[in-house]
């Protein structure tokens, strides 16, 4: 017997407006949104803002191969916490998503997890940028998004093709990460900060080029490419100038991206270590304009934990990334809405329907009326907290932003009509 | 009380020249019979070295010796560190063997800050990567103003070679500056810093035009065992532009002094006859390493009693 549930008084949030209701749920659905409802189960939002689950577009979930880090259980249980439905999980697994039976096995170690799991495909085997994935097996087993992501597809022939083959798959979509191998050969940004630290870089440029080349080839063949943590000024000016041309690429930044900048890295501490590169403040202002006007599509946290003990090496010698998952809603609201660079409806709007629709996942972002899939969050927006890396959900606790004072939280997550995250604790 | 030299920078102007006036009263210790004094008796210092080195360890290992310090050699190539230990289980192993100071070299960039962070113990750099080397500056400091005078105010710098990888460069030049000297950095641009910005210094690409001006010439060792070819096309040209030639050598002032961190690549940066010529004070620069290593760790673990 199903039961229904009652999310009381919340301000309702989607891409057609807003509105003070009640959602009422039922059977995994959107069964009214009105006043005065009643179900079996009422979930107060009193202060909050009911809106579509959010999705993240890229997130690392380590399994399989490095479970160690993070797996599909833990990642989604973060996930949920953090307000989200669905996420993307990149390609970078042990061995690598290239393959059917890798996706089939991902898919069913999701059919239990707190969100909805859609791994990318890798665009070529093995993520090693030489011959093409097996696309269009991937693409018959629901995968949309492609990417080799943590590599670059380097060579600009086996991009060209893999674009020319995507023609055939119908609302596929080509990831890159896009940095040029052979500039980006160090471990931060270079420049002031690098060359007094001696640390090797990773220039802008090595980004631009590769921004520059994909909107070309996008261009060429039509085939949709979208842009993983978009990182510099230069490349926030390349997308622009190609979207105004009509060329179909899309974008994304990462919160670290316009939270952090590249004088962190003075503490040598390799938390503040990732791919591409914490930049400069100048950067940073670039990319919320890139965010503000719409040249930058979505937010995704780049969600990439590793064990303790990988990053208690030096800078040089520690894995890139940190975790994101948790805190990428708090990031949007601290450093975007709390500054005015977007309202929290323009925030929600690149951390959940406008990612749904570019990761084409169809139950997700959805208008909340009646009928719709019950995949909501429940956030305040309000909330100061201070983020304790020890009630983290996620396996790994590589972020710097432990002890670090944020706005705006997740309160309740509801999946396919199930609360599975109420009042911040995970259900299960 | 100074518990770390990670950096240069963890040293103002009064504190270098503190730690050059306390090397002087050591290398007179040096040159006594018995080169000894007991002022770190019952201290242990460990060399830790994930990095091959030759003179910088020796230098520290004889210093630490010579103030009576026992010292503690981990030889990382055969020690657990192969086996896939952390930096932080290898460091906190060492500290739990009852270490008061721990030098250590390492081919990563900010270990020694690392380290810090993970341990109570003194930490002193003996060169992290291309970052800094905090030791060798103080002894270049320290040579520099024995023949140019206790002020370097004024005096002109020209430090020459692979300044971009180099860590030596980036600790002496910051040492020299605290002391009022005017640096020239010279160099090819694929070997300058990427950015300038906060650095004491100009840049110039052309040695010959430098030459006449300086009181002091600083050269690099020109790491051709090193993978970035793209730096320079070949190690002849970089000798016909910015090796210190003897047609070079005769175009400096007479009271020019010549400095180099070794090892050298005679024949490649310098010249042999000028490394070996009265303006070099190559061999000088090692001695006194000593006699610095010896005011560094008596700065940092010393009690504070007389010295002699």
């Amino acid at each position: 017997m199903p039961k229904s549930i009652v999310i009381r008084g919340g301000q309702v949030i989607d891409s057609t407006g807003e509105k003070t209701a009640d959602v009422l749920i039922e059977s995994g659905q959107v069964v009214e949104v009105g006043t005065k409802l009643k179900g079996d189960r009422e979930l107060d939002a009193s202060g909050c803002v009911v809106a579509p689950g959010l999705v993240d577009m890229h997130v690392h979930l380590r399994e399989p191969g490095m479970e160690e880090a993070e797996t599909i259980e833990t990642g989604s249980r973060a996930a949920a916490l953090g307000g989200f439905t669905a996420v993307i999980a990149m390609p970078n697994t042990e061995p690598a998503q290239d393959d059917p039976v890798i996706i089939r096995s991902v898919l069913a170690r999701a059919a239990d997890a707190l969100c909805s799991v859609h791994p990318a495909g890798a665009i070529t085997k093995g993520r090693a940028g030489l011959e093409l994935a097996p696309m269009g097996e991937l693409y018959s087993l629901g995968v949309r998004v492609f990417t080799d992501d943590g590599a670059c597809v380097a060579s600009a022939g086996v991009m060209r093709s893999a674009l020319q083959y995507a023609q055939s798959l119908p609302g596929a979509v080509l990831a890159q990460h896009a940095e040029d191998e052979t500039l980006a050969t160090g471990h931060m940004h270079e420049g002031e900060w690098s060359s007094r630290l001696g640390i090797p870089g990773r220039p802008a440029e090595a980004e631009e080029i590769i921004v520059a080349r994909d909107c070309i080839l996008a261009a060429q063949s039509g085939t949709p490419v979208h842009f993983l943590h978009l990182s510099t000024a230069g490349s926030v000016a390349i997308v622009r100038a190609a979207k105004a041309r009509g060329i179909p690429v899309t974008a994304e930044a990462a919160p670290h991206h316009f939270t952090l900048t590249d004088a962190s890295c003075a503490s040598f501490d390799p938390l503040f270590k990732v791919n591409p590169p914490l930049r400069t403040a100048d950067d940073i202002v670039a990319v919320k304009a890139g965010l503000a006007d719409g040249t930058i599509d979505v937010i995704a946290s780049d969600h990439a934990p590793h064990p303790t003990e990988t990053k208690e090496r030096t800078f040089e010698e520690a894995p890139p990334g940190m975790l994101g998952l948790e805190t990428a809603l708090a990031l949007g609201i601290t450093e975007l809405v709390d500054t005015g660079v977007m309202t929290l409806a323009q925030l929600l709007a690149v951390m959940a329907w406008s990612p749904a629709n570019l990761a084409r996942i169809p139950d997700q972002g959805v208008v909340i009326e009646k009928g719709a899939p019950a995949n909501l969050c429940v956030i305040d927006p309000n909330l100061s907290w201070v983020l304790d890396l020890t009630k983290l959900a996620s396996r790994s606790r590589n972020t710097p932003l432990g002890g670090r004072a944020l706005k705006g939280k997740n309160r309740h997550t509801i999946f396919r009509g199930e609360a599975v995250v109420i009042d911040g604790q995970a259900v299960r | 009380m100074m518990k770390n030299l990670l950096s240069i920078d963890d040293l103002d102007r009064s504190g270098i020249i503190e730690i050059c006036d306390l090397a002087e009263s050591f290398l007179t210790v040096t040159h006594r019979d018995i080169p000894k004094v007991p002022a770190l008796r019952g201290k242990t210092v460990a060399s830790v070295f994930y990095e091959e080195s030759t003179r910088t360890r020796l230098s520290f290992e004889t210093a630490a010796k010579r103030l009576s310090a026992d010292v503690m050699t981990m030889n990382m190539s055969s020690s657990s560190v192969k086996k896939g230990e952390s930096l932080r289980d290898t460091v906190q192993t060492i500290e739990a063997m009852g270490v008061d100071a721990m030098v250590i070299r390492h081919s990563g960039a900010g270990a020694p800050n690392r380290v810090a962070t993970w341990v109570d113990l003194s930490i002193v750099n003996a060169g992290d990567g291309r970052h800094e080397h905090p030791t060798q500056a103080l002894l270049d400091v320290y040579t520099a103003r024995r023949h140019l005078g206790a002020d370097l105010s004024g005096a002109r710098i020209a430090i020459v070679g692979d300044i971009r990888r180099s860590r030596v460069a980036r600790s002496t030049t910051k040492a020299f500056a605290q002391l009022g000297a005017k640096i020239t950095l010279v160099a090819p641009p694929t070997m300058l810093p990427d950015s300038l910005v906060g650095w004491p210094v100009i840049a110039s690409s052309d040695f010959d035009s430098v030459l006449p001006e300086v009181d002091l010439v600083y050269l690099l060792r020109i790491q051709h065992e090193r993978e970035d070819s793209l730096a320079f096309p070949s190690l002849r040209e970089y000798t016909e532009r910015y090796g210190l030639t003897r047609e070079r050598a005769d175009r400096l002032r007479p009271e020019v002094l010549i400095m180099h961190p070794g090892p050298m690549n005679r024949g490649v940066e310098i010249a042999p006859e000028v490394a070996e010529s009265d303006a070099s004070v190559i061999t000088e620069q090692v001695e006194n390493g000593v006699a610095v290593r010896m005011a560094v760790l008596y700065h940092l673990l010393g009690s504070g009693a007389a010295v002699a």
